[in-house]
């Protein structure tokens, strides 16, 4: 059972999760401190540690529209939330399976703050509403990379298979 | 079974004959673009080879591009030290298609690699920007990538995992109005489809209006592309790409057009008809709140800007100039002027439009991305609003949630300097 921190909208824009001003930070070890920096209760939450691992942030369609910061992403993958929406934005999208943040794609996924929802491979179900979602499956193009635990180890691992290919 | 522009590419760049939407591919890529954010690149570059016991080597430097722009000359020196990384970085790797904070050579990354002819027709461009859809006026593929994507690419020349997008044909046809042109048409398209109407989907421009639209128009409407969610727009390239790129770009070897068969598969078909097309205005805080004009005059606004990888070309400095020419930019008004590189910059100068800009009371900053995305200067005030030519109006995008960013065209923001209000260009100010 994972608990609901924190509701959204359709079109959440990276400038939301991850505000212009503070792109000059990049590292992930430094990012997250400024994940939802606009929104101060949450973004306050998030820093002084009330908000558990694991936790959900549930959003509308097109989550993470616009810019292909991936501030955006490693901001969010440093608190360990988990991101429901009823669908991403394509750059959001690969960002995070490239790093390895969750997210679930549930389109019509419909939660309140507090909510707790049971997600499984095939659906999310609102344990407080009773409410279930199908839950559609990410980009079977991707599962390489997500099996391998993201871009970095995937490439890493095709660099050295070119390397002793090139050696033999 | 018949393929569209980017099919072709695809094929091409993945060396098969042919494929269809939804194949997954590893395409050749053929131009890597970063800008500041290639700090981060960096980072996750040296991180792939990490105790693999193999040196970090960029797989092809004479195709990776990095142009500092958003951030020009550094605001911070948490900045200026990602600068200097990038600064040393480049130079071991020798990277020569580095455009660092100058007034000859440098400018915004989706001026930058046009002007200089770094992009082709056919070409997959890849940049870790999402605005990097520009380059489909050129008959590219060119789509934005996370920077730990570009790490992987910099280490295999691939993008891995790619899925081929479908796409969406868009006709247009009729000639603009006067002081009407592409931004209002890919402002009224986005307000069609929506923010997310194209996601995963690549836009493909056809009709009269295209043929006969400058390259300069063509890189606004693939520019905003992304702003309906596209993977890419493109522009088939035609007789004047080739005059684009020999005259403006200085291409001097040979370059052929990728175009799509007659029964190439679509996923969608939109015609448009621009010959009674009105101002477009993009309400906060999406880019899909779109309105004609009609419906928003007399709105106060309190900073207009004019620039940006959307319209801070010379043709866009053009239309502005002519409207503030021996008039006054409005009291209580900030006008900021931002041409998108310094090739532009001499050029407004050289034809007055510099002085004409001054003289109306308007700034005239350094090329770069300016006040557009919040990072660097030009931020507003609690309550603020703002009417700018560029491309995003996201809660914040100026730098401060507590206001407001209207986008137009060049012509609407610069009718609007005068007034203080906004303002129908064909209908002139008040002043």
């Amino acid at each position: 059972m994972a608990r609901v921190v924190f509701t959204l909208g359709d079109d959440i824009s990276t400038d939301v999760i991850y505000p212009g001003r503070h792109m000059a930070t990049v590292l992930p070890t430094e990012t997250p401190q400024f994940a939802f920096a606009d929104h101060a209760e949450f973004n306050g939450r998030l820093k002084a540690k009330q908000v558990a691992p694991g936790s959900v942030v549930v959003a509308g369609k097109n989550f993470g529209c616009g810019s292909s910061r991936e501030q955006a992403v490693s901001a969010l993958q440093g608190h360990e939330l988990l991101i429901v929406a009823n669908d991403f934005a394509r750059i959001f999208l690969q960002n995070a399976i490239n790093l390895g943040l969750n997210v679930v794609t549930a389109p019509g996924i419909e939660a309140s703050e507090g909510d707790d929802l049971q997600i499984t491979a095939d659906a999310v179900v609102n344990a407080t509403t009773g409410k279930r979602y199908a839950v559609q499956q990410l980009p079977s193009a991707r599962q390489g990379i997500i099996d391998a635990g993201g871009l970095i180890a995937y490439t890493r691992k095709r660099l050295l298979q070119m390397n002793n290919k090139a050696q033999v | 079974m018949g393929m569209t522009v980017v099919e072709k590419i695809l094929a091409r760049a993945s060396g098969q004959a042919a494929v269809k939407a939804g194949d997954v591919l590893e395409p050749r890529v053929d131009l890597a673009m970063s800008h500041e954010n290639a700090a981060l690149v960096v980072n996750q570059f040296l991180e792939v080879f990490k105790d693999t016991g193999l040196e970090p080597v960029v797989w092809d430097p004479s195709r990776v591009a990095i142009i500092f722009d958003h951030r020009v000359p550094a605001e911070s020196p948490k900045t200026a030290s990602n600068q200097k990384k990038v600064r040393e970085f480049v130079a071991k790797h020798m990277i020569r298609k580095f455009h660092d904070i100058r007034g000859d050579v440098g400018g915004i990354c989706h001026q930058i690699l046009p002007e200089s002819g770094y992009v082709r027709p056919g070409a997959v461009v890849v940049g870790t920007d999402s605005h990097t859809t520009s380059h489909g006026a050129l008959g590219a593929f060119a789509f934005g990538i996370g920077a730990t994507e570009m790490a992987s690419v910099w280490t295999l020349g691939a993008t891995v995992n790619v899925e081929v997008p479908q796409t969406i044909r868009v006709n247009v046809r009729g000639k603009f109005p006067n002081l009407v042109g592409p931004k209002d048409l890919i402002l009224h398209l986005i307000g069609k489809v929506t923010a997310q109407g194209a996601n995963f989907k690549v836009i493909e421009f056809h009709g009269e209006t295209i043929g006969a639209m400058s390259t300069s128009g063509r890189l606004v409407i693939c520019n905003m592309s992304v702003e309906a969610g596209a993977t890419a727009g493109i522009v088939p390239a035609d007789a004047e790409t080739m005059r684009y790129l020999r005259e403006e770009a200085g291409v001097t070897d040979p370059v052929s057009a990728v175009l799509p068969d007659p029964d190439a598969v679509y996923v969608q078909v939109i015609d448009i008809d621009v010959s009674r097309l009105e101002p477009q205005i993009a309400c906060p805080h999406t880019v899909d709140n779109v309105k004609p004009i009609d419906t928003v005059v007399g709105k106060r606004v309190h900073q207009i800007v004019i620039g940006s990888c959307t319209n801070g070309r010379l043709d866009d400095l053009e239309i502005a100039a002519g409207i503030l020419a021996g008039k006054k930019v409005a009291q209580n008004v900030r006008m900021l002027v931002f041409p998108a590189s310094g090739k532009i910059y001499a050029q407004a100068l050289e034809r007055g439009y510099v002085e004409q800009f001054m003289k109306a009371g308007a700034v005239v900053m350094n090329p770069g991305c300016g006040p557009c995305l919040g990072v660097h200067e030009g931020a507003l005030g609690d309550g603020e609003v703002a009417l700018s030519t560029t491309n995003r109006n996201f809660k914040g995008r100026m730098g401060n949630p507590n206001s407001e960013v209207y986008l137009c065209s060049p012509a609407v923001a610069a009718a609007s300097a005068l007034t203080g209000v906004i303002t129908d260009p064909r209908k002139g100010g008040m002043n």
